[in-house]
C-alpha cells in the first residue's frame, strides 16, 4: 500500500545544508497500523510531509498503491499535530468536517450522512454547530480525526496528533484511533515521539535514528489485537518491547553523539 | 437586555453632555461666527430636513457609497491577485506605495480633465483614496495565511475558486476589515473635498457656500450633518462587522482565556 524507497531530504537553509533524512526505506501493507517513533528532531514530520505529497524528497521515491507520489495522493488524509491551526476557525464543527466532501463534489445528502456518522464515531455527535475555538484541545483533535474519517481515505497519516493534549485525553484518543482504524479498515501510519504510545498502538513500530535519519529497527508488535490501557500496558511483553525500542533510540542517540565528539 | 441598555447609555452619554454644555454656554452668544446652538438647530431643521435632504445629502451619500463599494470590490480582488504570488507582490509593491503616498485631493484637477466635474469625477476621487488601505491590507492578509491550514487545503484537495473563497479570503478577512474601516473615514473626507471643487451641489459644497454667503448657523448645521452621517456610517459598519467577524472575536476571546 505504502512504499518508501531510499528517501533522502536535504534542507538548504541560509547556505547551510542540513540533511534531515539520510536513507529511509520501508513498506506498509494495506490495512496495517504502523507507528514511526524516533528522537525529537529526527525528521519525523518531514517524512510524513513527503509521504503526504506536501514536499518533495531530495532523492528516493514514495509510492501509494503503486503510484509514485508527486502531489497529495488520492484517498490519503492527514491529521496534523497542531489541531488549533488545522481546523478553520470561521467554520463550525460540521462545516469543517464537510469541507473535503464538498471539494470532492459529493451530493449534499450523502455529505450530511457522512459528517453525522464521523462526528458520532469520535463522540462529538452533539457538537455539530459548535465553533472549534469553543472546544478543548482534545475535542478539537477529535474533530480533525472526524474530518479524516468522513473523507473515507485508504491511507491515513497522523503527525504526533496527541502531543499537545493531557495524559487522560491522550489515552482516550489512543483507544479511539484503534477503534476507528478497525472500523475503517484503513492503512494507518502514526508518527509519534512517545515510545509507549507507539508500542501500545502499532502492529509494527519503525524506530528512526537521530538525524541524518535512517531506519534503526523495524519491530513487529506481537501483542493481542484487543488492547486495553491497563492490561496491555502491564503485559510483560509490552514492557519488553517498550524496553527494546527505548534502548534502540538511546543507542541511535549515542552513535550520533559519538560522531559529534570525534569530529 | 440591561447590558445593551448600559452600552447604549455609555455610547450617548458624552455626546449628550457636550451638546448640553454647548447649548448652555452659547445660549446668549452674540458673536456672529459662533451663534447660539438653538439657532444652529433651527437652521438644521430648516436646511437639512427639507428638500436639501434629497437634493444635496442623498446624492452625496450615494456617491460616497458608490466610490466606497467600488474601492472594496477592486481592492479585495486586486489584493487577492497580488497577495497570492510572491513575484507579483515584490514587483508591484513599490509602485503601490507610491500611488498610496499621493494625497487624493491633489488628483482632482487631473481627474476633472479626464472625467468632467460630475458624479464620475467625485466617485473616482473617492475610489482612488479608499482603494489603498483595502488593497494593501488584503495583500498583507493573503500573505499571512497559515501554513497548516494551507497544507490542510492541499491534502483534502480544496483548490481553485473554493480555496480562495473558504480559505484565503476568510483568513485575510481581519486585515480586510481593518482596511475597510480606514477606507470608510477616508471616503467621508473625500466626499466633502470632491464637492468643494467645481461642484454645484452636495453636502461639502453647501457648507462652503453657506460660509461665503455668511449664513453662519446654516454652515455649522452642515458640519453637524456631516458628523451625524459619519456616526451613522460607522455604526452600520460596526453592525456588519460584528456579524461577519463573529468567529474572529470568539477566537480572540478564547485565546485570551487560555493565556
Amino acid at each position: 500500500m505504502l512504499d518508501l524507497r531510499g528517501l533522502r531530504k536535504v534542507y538548504d537553509s541560509h547556505g547551510r545544508q542540513v540533511e534531515a533524512l539520510a536513507d529511509i526505506t520501508f513498506g506498509v501493507d494495506a490495512g496495517e497500523l504502523v507507528c514511526v517513533v524516533g528522537p525529537s528532531g529526527c525528521g519525523k514530520t518531514t517524512l510524513l510531509r513527503i509521504i503526504g505529497g506536501l514536499i518533495a524528497p531530495t532523492a528516493g521515491e514514495v509510492r501509494v498503491q503503486g503510484t509514485p507520489v508527486t502531489g497529495p495522493p488520492d484517498g490519503l488524509a492527514v491529521v496534523f499535530q497542531d489541531y488549533s491551526r488545522s481546523l478553520f476557525p470561521w467554520m463550525r464543527v460540521a462545516e469543517n468536517v464537510e469541507l473535503p466532501l464538498k471539494a470532492k463534489g459529493m451530493p449534499r445528502g450523502r455529505r450530511r450522512e457522512l459528517v453525522g456518522q464521523a462526528l458520532h464515531a469520535v463522540g462529538l455527535g452533539d457538537a455539530q454547530s459548535a465553533w472549534p475555538w469553543q472546544l478543548s484541545g482534545g475535542m478539537q483533535q477529535r474533530v480533525a480525526i472526524a474530518r479524516a474519517v468522513a473523507f473515507q481515505p485508504r491511507v491515513l497519516l497522523m503527525d504526533e496528533p496527541f502531543a499537545a493534549v493531557d495524559a487522560q485525553t491522550r489515552a482516550e484518543l489512543e483507544d479511539l484511533i484503534r477503534s476507528v482504524w478497525q472500523i475503517l479498515g484503513v492503512t494507518l501510519l502514526f508518527v509519534t515521539h512517545d515510545i509507549d504510545e507507539a508500542v501500545y498502538l502499532g502492529q509494527r513500530v519503525i524506530v528512526l535514528s537521530a538525524s541524518p535519519t535512517v531506519v534503526a529497527e523495524d519491530l513487529v508488535i506481537d501483542l493481542p489485537q484487543t488492547r486495553d490501557q491497563l492490561s496491555t500496558r502491564a503485559d510483560p511483553r509490552f514492557l519488553e518491547l517498550r524496553g527494546r525500542v527505548y534502548s534502540r533510540i538511546q543507542q541511535a542517540k549515542r552513535v550520533r553523539a559519538g560522531e559529534r565528539t570525534s569530529v | 437586555m440591561t447590558g445593551l441598555v448600559r452600552r447604549v447609555i455609555g455610547f450617548v452619554a458624552l455626546p449628550v453632555v457636550l451638546f448640553g454644555v454647548w447649548w448652555v454656554t452659547s445660549a446668549d452668544s452674540v458673536a456672529v461666527y459662533f451663534p447660539p446652538l438653538s439657532k444652529i438647530m433651527t437652521a438644521f431643521k430648516e436646511t437639512w430636513l427639507g428638500p436639501r435632504l434629497r437634493e444635496d445629502v442623498l446624492p452625496s451619500v450615494l456617491r460616497l457609497l458608490g466610490g466606497y463599494a467600488l474601492a472594496l470590490l477592486l481592492g479585495i480582488l486586486l489584493g487577492l491577485l497580488i497577495g497570492s504570488s510572491r513575484r507579483t507582490r515584490s514587483l508591484l509593491e513599490p509602485g503601490l506605495e507610491f500611488f498610496r503616498a499621493i494625497p487624493p485631493p491633489v488628483l482632482i484637477p487631473g481627474i476633472v480633465l479626464l472625467a468632467g466635474i460630475d458624479n464620475t469625477m467625485k466617485v473616482l476621487v473617492i475610489l482612488f483614496g479608499c482603494i489603498w488601505p483595502v488593497l494593501l491590507n488584503t495583500v498583507e492578509g493573503v500573505r499571512a495565511t497559515d501554513d497548516v491550514l494551507g497544507d490542510t487545503c492541499r491534502t483534502y484537495r480544496v483548490g481553485g475558486f473554493m480555496r480562495l473563497r473558504v480559505f484565503v479570503l476568510r483568513s485575510a478577512s481581519p486585515q480586510i476589515v481593518t482596511g475597510a474601516r480606514q477606507a470608510l473615514s477616508i471616503a467621508i473626507i473625500l466626499m466633502v473635498i470632491s464637492e468643494m471643487f467645481y461642484s454645484s451641489g452636495g453636502l461639502g459644497n453647501r457648507v462652503v457656500r453657506y460660509q461665503r454667503e455668511f449664513a453662519i448657523p446654516e454652515m455649522w448645521s452642515g458640519v453637524l450633518m456631516l458628523g451625524l452621517l459619519g456616526v451613522t456610517l460607522s455604526l452600520a459598519f460596526w453592525l456588519v462587522e460584528r456579524r461577519i467577524m463573529y468567529w474572529y472575536h470568539g477566537l480572540r476571546a478564547a485565546e485570551r482565556n487560555v493565556v
